[in-house]
């Protein structure tokens, strides 16, 4: 449910493995990173925060993956409208209509 | 399906006070239009501008009062004593009025430092002197320690307003631009971090300072098309917009992309659920301007050292009435409210 | 903003919205359920409802942790504060619900120490630093936050501060879902999923959707990419005429979910019998309390707790709003005794209550959508 956001880890602490320097758009928080697996995380790393832990260890790949495809859905369809000579704004007919 | 029928008399039964009728949002409005004007009203008070405005002896004056409270008393960028003198001289001046000279009252918490003390002094000579404005007198009290969070300012403050400037807002119509002065929020998130209790860092410092150089070259490219302007203290740009809307019946439409943001303030927000349209800010101001004149206007703020990154944010419209809107990147709207207490941090 | 501007690209949320556009069955009036209250906020917030073809209605789940607490629970955190000597602390979002002396930040006004905090960890640390005071934290929230509350008990035991407790109000999700699917008075034709509860419980839990109830359920992002092309994932499995579980949020979400998490939460919590739910009555199985291995740091164990039930306002139609049925616009209190200034219910100011995110964001004199 709640708020959580990305930031980027900038250091650990010295006197506590546990607690990690995250940085959010230059904000910088302690935050501990207990609930993720040891060795999982090293600075440079993006994590998801909530309430002063991270949750979670985003993967690159997958957003880098995930914008990929959207951008190939505009230009897939890009693509068969023009095949179809439909201007571009016109709305395709619905896939249940084509037989 | 507004909580106040538009136009309709505002009444304060509040049973007690809370800090949000100090936040600058709908319960200080309340207090202020339900309690405080019926009771000392007045054609002049009626108006609620940023400082009074009267004609006087074949001019007009402008006066203004202000009251800084504000814990730590020292943050980067500033202090207490220069927020007390900057603020009141950016009322004059969003009210088309040079600061001529101020009065301040100190309430002093008993075993504050003498130290501490004469920094602020120092610190308000210095910020008197970078305004071009002098302190005339004032008084001095002193509380049991416990009290006042070290130190209270009040400030009071006068000045001749410039021929030039006729603002009102039922001056303000649909075409007209909606011009910032520069990056919001830098204010309201140091003096949170420096509070010290959400341990976050970052490198932002307030902005306070006098925004007189800019509304004179403001007054000197633009005057006809200058319409109303407005500092954006307590409860941010949204609280300063909704309040126009109100005032001048109109509707003010912002593009979300275009407001300036640092991206510190902008990540803080973004930890703490705030929303930077809320946050409070001592060194800018809005002002709308005629579209024959938005260019002009905005070319002489930016010409001014310091004012490089103001922009146009938005535009007025008429509808919906008394309603600002914020137009993301893709399209999407969303009112942008006046805050109704002091923004807190979310977590959920 | 690294992985938040990119999902807020206005040439991406294009494609997706015309995609969409494109896909939907124009003659179907679809009614999806976006369960989290984060995720009413963020629609809201963007704009997104602009974005959907008109034939697609977004239903307001109960995903709210504070919303769907019963009044008379936030009465029971609230008599808390009234021992000397005890600071009460809670996330920004409790300080303003409605208890029935007051919100929070009232209570404070007039002289309770209740303070609030970011991270239950601050809570930990200001009872160390305050030896002489006992410092109880108000926790909420559903999954997502109740490993870090875990962690901050098996911390305090760690460290041995005995001047610490926490009042817990975690709830789960999977048995508000199950509540709302039983109900006869919704008919739903798929889920957005909880995102960063997914982080925690990962995505099987939510399995019994398809396969019992034959719903799709697609797991979200919170930005507006993320939730558009949920919508659109929600939509092609309809018109493929499939059901099953898909996680969109992959970047973060694990499909087994946070090892880790849940193991801090198994070994500090139990599940209680039953629970109250503001709106959704008494559900089994769906809030955690403190196990009996740390009954030191239990609140309901230190305090005698009042443990009224306090029922809402006649009038007030939280409940319906909760469970979907009724939009915030369609309470008769909506935007006239109950705003945010003078909320009636906890939704109203709840920053993910949907009342909050209507009052807020949604011009009231627009239609509501569906």
């Amino acid at each position: 449910m709640c708020l959580a956001i990305p930031g980027q880890i900038v250091d650990f602490s010295p006197e506590q493995p546990l607690l990690a320097k995250v940085d959010v758009g230059g904000v910088k928080r302690n935050i501990n990173v207990g609930l993720l697996e040891d060795n999982e995380v090293g600075v440079g790393d993006w994590v998801l925060i909530h309430v002063g832990f991270a949750l979670s260890k985003i993967s690159e790949d997958g957003a880098r993956e995930q914008l990929r495809m959207l951008e190939a859905m505009g230009e897939n369809e890009l693509a068969i409208e023009e095949v179809r000579g439909y201007s571009f704004g016109e709305r395709a007919p619905s896939a249940h209509e084509a037989t | 399906m507004l909580a106040s029928p538009p136009g309709g008399k505002l009444r304060f039964n509040d049973p007690q006070i809370e800090m949000a009728h100090g936040a600058g949002g709908k319960l200080s409005r309340r207090l202020l239009e339900g309690l405080i004007v019926p009771l000392l009203g007045n054609p002049v008070l009626d108006q609620l501008s940023d400082a009074a405005v009267f004609g006087f002896a074949g001019t007009r004056l402008a006066t203004s009062a202000d009251g800084y409270v504000v814990k730590p008393l020292r943050f980067n960028g500033g202090s207490i004593g220069e927020l007390a003198i900057n603020g009141t001289v950016n009322d004059l001046a969003v009210s088309g009025a040079r600061a001529i000279g101020l009065m301040a009252t100190f309430i002093l918490e008993a075993g504050l430092r003498g130290e501490t003390l004469r920094a602020e002094v120092e610190a308000m000579a210095r910020a008197a002197r970078n305004a071009g404005v002098a302190i005339y007198g004032g008084d001095t009290k002193v509380v049991e320690h416990g009290m006042a969070d070290g130190m209270y300012i009040s400030t009071f403050g006068f000045g001749e307003v410039d021929a030039r400037a006729v603002l009102d807002p039922k001056s303000v119509v649909p075409g007209d631009r909606i011009l910032l002065s520069g990056p919001i929020g830098d204010h309201g998130i140091t003096i949170l971090l420096a509070r010290g209790e959400l341990d976050l860092e970052a490198d932002l410092r307030s902005d306070t300072r006098p925004v007189t150089p800019f509304v004179t070259a403001l007054l000197d490219a633009a005057a006809p098309g200058l319409r109303w302007m407005r500092d954006p203290t307590r409860g941010g740009v949204a609280t300063a917009l909704n309040e126009l809307v109100r005032d001048a019946n109109c509707a003010a439409l912002i593009y979300e992309e275009a407001i300036p943001l640092r991206s510190e303030v902008r990540g803080a927000c973004e930890i703490l659920g705030l929303d930077p349209l809320h946050i409070a800010n001592e060194g800018q101001f809005i002002a709308i301007v005629s579209d024959e004149y938005a260019d002009a206007a905005l070319r002489a703020v930016r010409a001014i050292d310091g004012g490089l990154e103001a922009a146009i944010i938005g535009e007025i419209r008429a509808q919906p009435e008394m309603t600002v809107i914020s137009e993301t990147g893709f399209g999407g709207t969303r009112v942008v409210d006046m805050l109704v207490g002091d923004p807190l941090p979310r977590i959920c | 903003m690294k992985y938040v501007d990119e999902f807020r690209d206005p040439k991406l949320i294009r494609n997706v919205a015309q995609e969409l556009g494109r896909e939907v069955d124009p003659a179907y009036h679809y009614r999806i359920m976006e369960v989290c209250g984060g995720h009413t906020h963020a629609i809201y917030r963007h704009g997104l409802q602009d974005l959907l073809p008109p034939n697609i209605e977004l239903v307001h789940g109960p995903g709210c942790p504070v919303c769907v607490l019963p009044m008379g629970r936030v009465d029971d955190g609230l008599s808390i504060a009234d021992h000397p000597d005890v600071i009460l602390t809670c996330f920004g979002d409790m300080m303003r619900v409605p208890g029935t002396r007051g919100t929070p930040l009232e209570l404070k006004a007039r002289g309770a120490d209740i303070r609030m905090v970011y991270s239950p960890l601050d809570a930990l640390r200001l009872a160390q630093s305050n030896p002489k005071k006992h410092v109880c934290f108000f926790a909420i929230g559903f999954e997502t936050t109740a490993p870090s509350t875990a962690l901050t008990i098996l911390r305090a035991a760690e460290l041995g501060v005995r001047n610490f407790s926490v009042f817990c109000n975690h709830v789960t999700i999977v048995p508000a879902i199950r509540a709302i699917l039983d109900s006869p008075d919704m008919r739903l034709d798929g889920f957005v999923g909880p995102g960063h509860v997914s982080t925690v419980s990962g995505c099987r839990p939510y399995e019994f959707i398809p396969r019992v109830y034959g719903k799709p359920v697609v797991v979200s992002g919170f930005e507006p990419l993320d939730i558009l092309e949920s919508v659109l994932m929600i939509v092609r499995q309809l018109r493929a005429g499939e059901a099953k579980v898909e996680n969109q949020y992959h970047r973060i979400v694990p499909w087994d979910g946070n090892k880790a998490a849940l193991a801090a939460i198994a070994q500090v919590f139990e599940l209680r019998a039953f629970f109250e739910w503001r709106g959704l009555g008494f559900i089994t199985q769906s809030a955690l309390k403190i196990n009996g291995a740390h009954a030191q740091w239990d609140a309901e164990v230190q305090f005698e707790i009042p443990g009224v039930r306090v029922t809402d306002p006649k009038a007030a139609q939280c409940g319906e709003v909760l469970k979907g049925v009724l939009k915030p616009p369609e309470c008769k209190l909506f935007g006239q005794e109950c705003n945010p200034e003078h909320p009636i219910g906890a939704l109203m100011v709840s920053s993910e209550g949907a009342c909050a995110a209507y009052y807020r964001y949604v011009h009231h004199a627009q239609p509501v959508r569906g």
